[in-house]
C-alpha cells in the first residue's frame, strides 16, 4: 500500500534563547562583538525526538498527547511550514493544513476578496477559486456578509469562512489541528460530514485533537506523542485507552499532592472553632436542603476541639488501594482513621460529597441513619463504602467530620479531599443512575460510527 | 535556490492578488482613497519648493529652473525606494501569523511590498507627466525609451535590498529603526534636491559610489535635462550590480528562510 505521509526519525529542536538574547539588539551585539554568538541559541528544546510514522493513503490518522507534547510541531513538519532538524518527511499530493483558520485574512477587505487570496495562498489558482466560490460561501453560511469587510465579522463567521476555504482546496492530504471546535453545533456537524466525505473519497487526513471520542470514531490509526517521543501507535481504542489511563495516573499524582497541600495548610493552624460558621451550621453535612446556605459558604478548612481526631483519610478503590480517580459506577470506600484522646460516648461520623460548583451531591452521618453511639476510645477505623459511584464525569470534593450529636465539632475537615470521577460517556448533570434504553421494534438505532 | 526562484514565478498569481489587496486595503476607509497616491508626493514637493524658493532662495544654480520639476523627478522614485525598504523591513514580522501557519514562500511578502510601492510610483507618474508638459520639458522619444530601463534597474536593486532587510529584521528587530535614519542620510547623500554638478570634486567621487545616484541622475537626464541620455553606461553597470545584489539578497533570504517560522 502506498504511503501518503512518511515521517522517518524526525527530530525537531527548537532554540530557546535566554534573557540576554531577548533584549539584545543589533547595536549592543555589534558593540560587544557578540553578533555571531548571539545568533546561537543558549539552550535547545527538543519538541520531537526520533518520531517516525507513516500514513497509508486514504487513512485517517490521529495524533493525541498532552499540551506541549509535540503534536502541532509534527503537523507543521508534515505541512512543510517548519523543517525537521534531522530526519526526513515525505508527503504525496496536495497538502492543505487547517492549522489556524483564516490566517492571512486581511481585516480591511471584503470576505469575497479574502476568499480569493486565501484560496490562492493555499495553492489554488484564481480560476479554481472562482469555480468553488459559491460552494465556499454556502458552506460558511455567509451569503449576506460576503461583501462586508472581514473586520466586521464575528469570530465564528471568521472561523467558518477560514474553514470553508481550507476544506475546499480539495487536498489529497488534509492536516487538521484542533479546529473542529469552531462555530456552533450545526456547523461542527457539517465539518464532520465533510470529513466523512473526505474519507469516502479516499483522501488522507491527519488529525490532531484533544477530543478523544472523535479520534476513536474517525481514526484508523492513532499516534500518541508524549514529550516529543513516540509513546504508542496503532489501534485507536487501545492507544486512546492507554493515553487516558496515563492521564489519569498523572492526575492522581496531582490530586494527591493537592490533598496533601490542603491538609498541611490547615494542620498548621491550631484547633479552632470555624471562623464564622455557627456551631449548628458546621454540624452534620445537611442531607436536606433546609439549611444549606452556611454550608455552601464555608470554604475549605479544618476546625474542631480535636478531642476526637481524624488522623487519616483515604479513598480506596475496588481492590482496596488508595486512589483519586474513580470510574463512574465503580465502588469507592472512604476510610477514616480516628483517634480519641479521651473516651467519648457522644459522637457522630459524617461524610459529604460536593461537586466542583460546590453543590452538595450527597451527605449523611451516623446520627441521621439512626446509629446510636456507644463508646469510642483510642484508635479506630471507620469505613464508608459506596457500592456504586454513580456520579458524572468531574472533580468532586469531600467533607468528613466527627462531631457531637448537638453539632459541636470534634474534628471537621471541610472540602480538604479531592477526587475525580471519569466517564467515557459525556452525559451531563451530577447523578448518573444505572440505566438502560429500550426500544420497540419500529425504533431502530445502532452503535456509534465505526 | 534556483528551484525556489522558479517557485516564486509559480506564485505570481498570489503576488498579483496580494499587491491588489495591499493597494485596496491601504486607502480603504479614507475619504480621498487613491488620491493619496498623488497627494503625498505633491505635498512633499510643496514643502521642498517652499524651503528652497522662499526660505533659502538663491542657493541653486540657474540650470535648475524650474526647480520644482527637477526635484519631482527625483522625489517620486525615491519615495518608492524608501517606503519599499521601510515596509519590507517590517513585513515578515507583521505577517508572522501567516509564516507560522500557512505554507507559502515567504519571499512573496517583501516582493509584494516593493511591487505595491511601485504601483504607487506609477500612479504618481501622471502628475509628473502633467508637470513635464506644463513646463515644456525637453522630452525626446529616444530618451524616454530609457525610462523603463531605469525603472527596471531600480526595481531589481530595491528587491535585493528588501529581501536582505526583511530577512535580517527577523533576527535584529531594531534594524528598522536604524533603517529610517539610514534612509534620511541616504536621501541627502543622493542628488535629489541638488544636482550632481553642485558636488565638489571629492564629493562627486563619493556620490558615484552611491548606487541610487545613478538611478536619480538617469531619471533627471531623461526627464529634466536637455540633450542626449549620457549616463547609460553607469546605468547598465548599475543594472548588472543590481542583479548581483538581488541574487545575493535572495541567497541570504533563502539561507535564513527556515528560521522565520520560529523567530517571528
Amino acid at each position: 500500500m502506498a504511503h501518503a505521509i512518511e515521517v522517518s526519525h524526525v527530530t525537531k529542536v527548537y532554540r530557546r534563547y535566554g534573557r540576554r538574547r531577548q533584549f539584545a539588539t543589533l547595536k549592543s551585539a555589534i558593540v560587544s562583538g557578540t553578533v555571531v554568538r548571539d545568533l546561537r541559541p543558549d539552550e535547545t528544546f527538543p519538541a520531537l525526538q526520533d518520531v517516525s510514522f507513516s500514513v497509508t493513503r486514504g487513512q485517517t490518522y490521529g495524533i493525541v498527547g498532552r499540551n506541549g507534547s509535540g503534536k502541532s510541531t509534527a503537523l507543521k513538519i508534515v505541512a512543510g511550514i517548519t523543517k525537521p532538524t534531522t530526519g526526513s518527511v515525505r508527503v504525496e499530493g496536495r497538502v492543505s493544513a487547517l492549522i489556524e483558520l483564516g490566517a492571512g485574512f486581511h481585516p480591511e477587505i471584503s470576505g469575497r476578496e479574502n476568499v480569493f487570496i486565501n484560496g490562492i495562498m493555499l495553492g489554488l489558482s484564481k480560476r479554481e477559486v472562482a469555480r468553488r466560490f459559491d460552494e465556499i460561501v454556502a458552506f460558511a453560511e455567509l451569503d449576506d456578509f460576503i461583501d462586508a469587510p472581514v473586520k466586521t465579522y464575528s469570530s465564528g463567521m471568521y472561523m467558518r469562512l477560514g474553514f470553508a476555504v481550507a476544506i475546499h482546496v480539495d487536498p489529497d492530504v488534509l492536516l487538521v489541528d484542533e479546529v473542529l471546535a469552531v462555530g456552533d453545533e450545526a456547523f461542527t456537524h457539517k465539518c464532520l460530514d465533510k470529513f466523512r466525505e473526505f474519507r469516502r473519497r479516499g483522501k488522507t487526513v491527519l488529525l490532531v485533537t484533544h477530543q478523544l471520542g472523535l479520534v476513536e470514531r474517525f481514526c484508523d490509526e492513532v499516534l500518541w506523542l508524549d514529550q516529543g517521543h513516540n509513546r504508542a501507535e496503532g489501534d485507536p481504542r487501545r492507544v486512546v485507552g492507554a493515553y487516558v489511563s496515563a492521564v489519569e495516573q498523572r492526575e492522581a499524582v496531582h490530586l494527591a499532592a493537592e490533598n496533601a497541600r490542603a491538609r498541611e495548610a490547615v494542620d498548621a493552624s491550631p484547633a479552632t472553632q470555624p471562623p464564622d460558621a455557627a456551631p449548628e451550621a458546621a454540624a452534620a453535612p445537611p442531607p436536606t436542603d433546609d439549611e444549606p446556605r452556611d454550608m455552601f459558604q464555608a470554604t475549605e478548612g479544618r476546625w474542631g476541639s480535636r478531642q476526637v481526631e481524624i488522623v487519616d483519610v483515604a479513598l480506596l478503590d475496588e481492590a482496596g488501594q488508595p486512589g483519586h480517580i474513580f470510574h463512574t459506577g465503580a465502588p469507592m470506600t472512604i476510610r477514616l482513621r480516628v483517634q480519641a484522646h479521651a473516651p467519648v460516648d457522644d459522637f457522630v461520623f459524617g461524610v459529604g460529597l460536593f461537586n466542583a460548583d460546590g453543590v452538595c451531591c450527597f451527605g449523611t452521618n451516623t446520627d441521621l441513619e439512626e446509629l446510636v453511639p456507644e463508646r469510642l476510645e483510642g484508635a479506630g477505623e471507620v469505613r464508608f463504602h459506596v457500592e456504586r459511584l454513580d456520579l458524572t464525569d468531574g472533580t468532586y470534593k469531600l467533607d468528613v467530620a466527627v462531631h457531637k450529636r448537638d453539632g459541636v465539632p470534634y474534628d471537621y475537615h471541610r472540602l480538604l479531599y479531592t477526587f475525580r470521577v471519569t466517564s467515557r460517556t459525556r452525559d451531563v448533570g451530577i447523578y448518573r443512575p444505572p440505566h438502560r434504553w429500550h426500544f420497540s421494534g419500529n425504533v431502530r438505532l445502532r452503535g456509534p460510527d465505526a | 535556490m534556483l528551484a525556489n526562484l522558479r517557485q516564486l514565478v509559480r506564485y505570481r498569481g498570489l503576488v498579483q492578488s496580494l499587491v491588489a489587496r495591499e493597494l485596496k486595503a491601504r486607502y480603504r476607509g479614507s475619504v480621498l482613497g487613491f488620491f493619496w497616491s498623488f497627494i503625498n508626493p505633491l505635498l512633499l514637493l510643496l514643502i521642498y519648493s517652499f524651503v528652497f524658493s522662499v526660505v533659502l532662495p538663491g542657493t541653486r544654480p540657474q540650470e535648475l529652473e524650474p526647480y520644482a520639476l527637477f526635484m519631482f523627478c527625483g522625489i517620486l522614485p525615491w519615495t518608492w525606494f524608501s517606503s519599499s525598504l521601510l515596509e519590507s523591513a517590517n513585513v515578515l514580522i507583521a505577517s508572522g501569523n501567516l509564516i507560522k501557519k500557512v505554507l507559502f514562500p515567504a519571499e512573496v511578502l517583501p516582493v509584494v511590498t516593493v511591487l505595491a510601492n511601485m504601483v504607487h510610483f506609477f500612479l504618481g507618474l501622471p502628475i509628473l507627466g502633467a508637470f513635464l508638459v506644463y513646463y515644456g520639458a525637453p522630452l525626446t522619444p529616444g530618451e524616454l525609451a530609457w525610462f523603463p530601463v531605469v525603472v527596471l534597474v531600480q526595481l531589481v536593486f530595491t528587491l535585493g535590498l528588501a529581501l536582505v532587510l526583511s530577512a535580517l529584521t527577523v533576527h535584529f528587530r531594531d534594524l528598522k529603526d536604524i533603517l529610517s535614519n539610514m534612509l534620511t542620510f541616504w536621501f541627502f547623500a543622493t542628488p535629489i534636491i541638488y544636482p550632481m554638478t553642485m558636488a565638489p570634486g571629492v564629493g562627486r567621487q563619493l556620490l558615484n559610489l552611491n548606487p541610487m545616484t545613478h538611478v536619480m541622475v538617469s531619471y533627471q537626464e531623461i526627464l529634466f535635462y536637455r540633450g542626449p541620455f549620457g549616463h547609460w553606461k553607469w546605468l547598465l553597470a548599475l543594472g548588472a550590480a543590481a542583479v548581483a545584489v538581488f541574487l545575493a539578497g535572495y541567497f541570504l533570504f533563502d539561507r535564513l528562510r527556515d528560521s522565520f517560522a520560529e523567530e517571528v
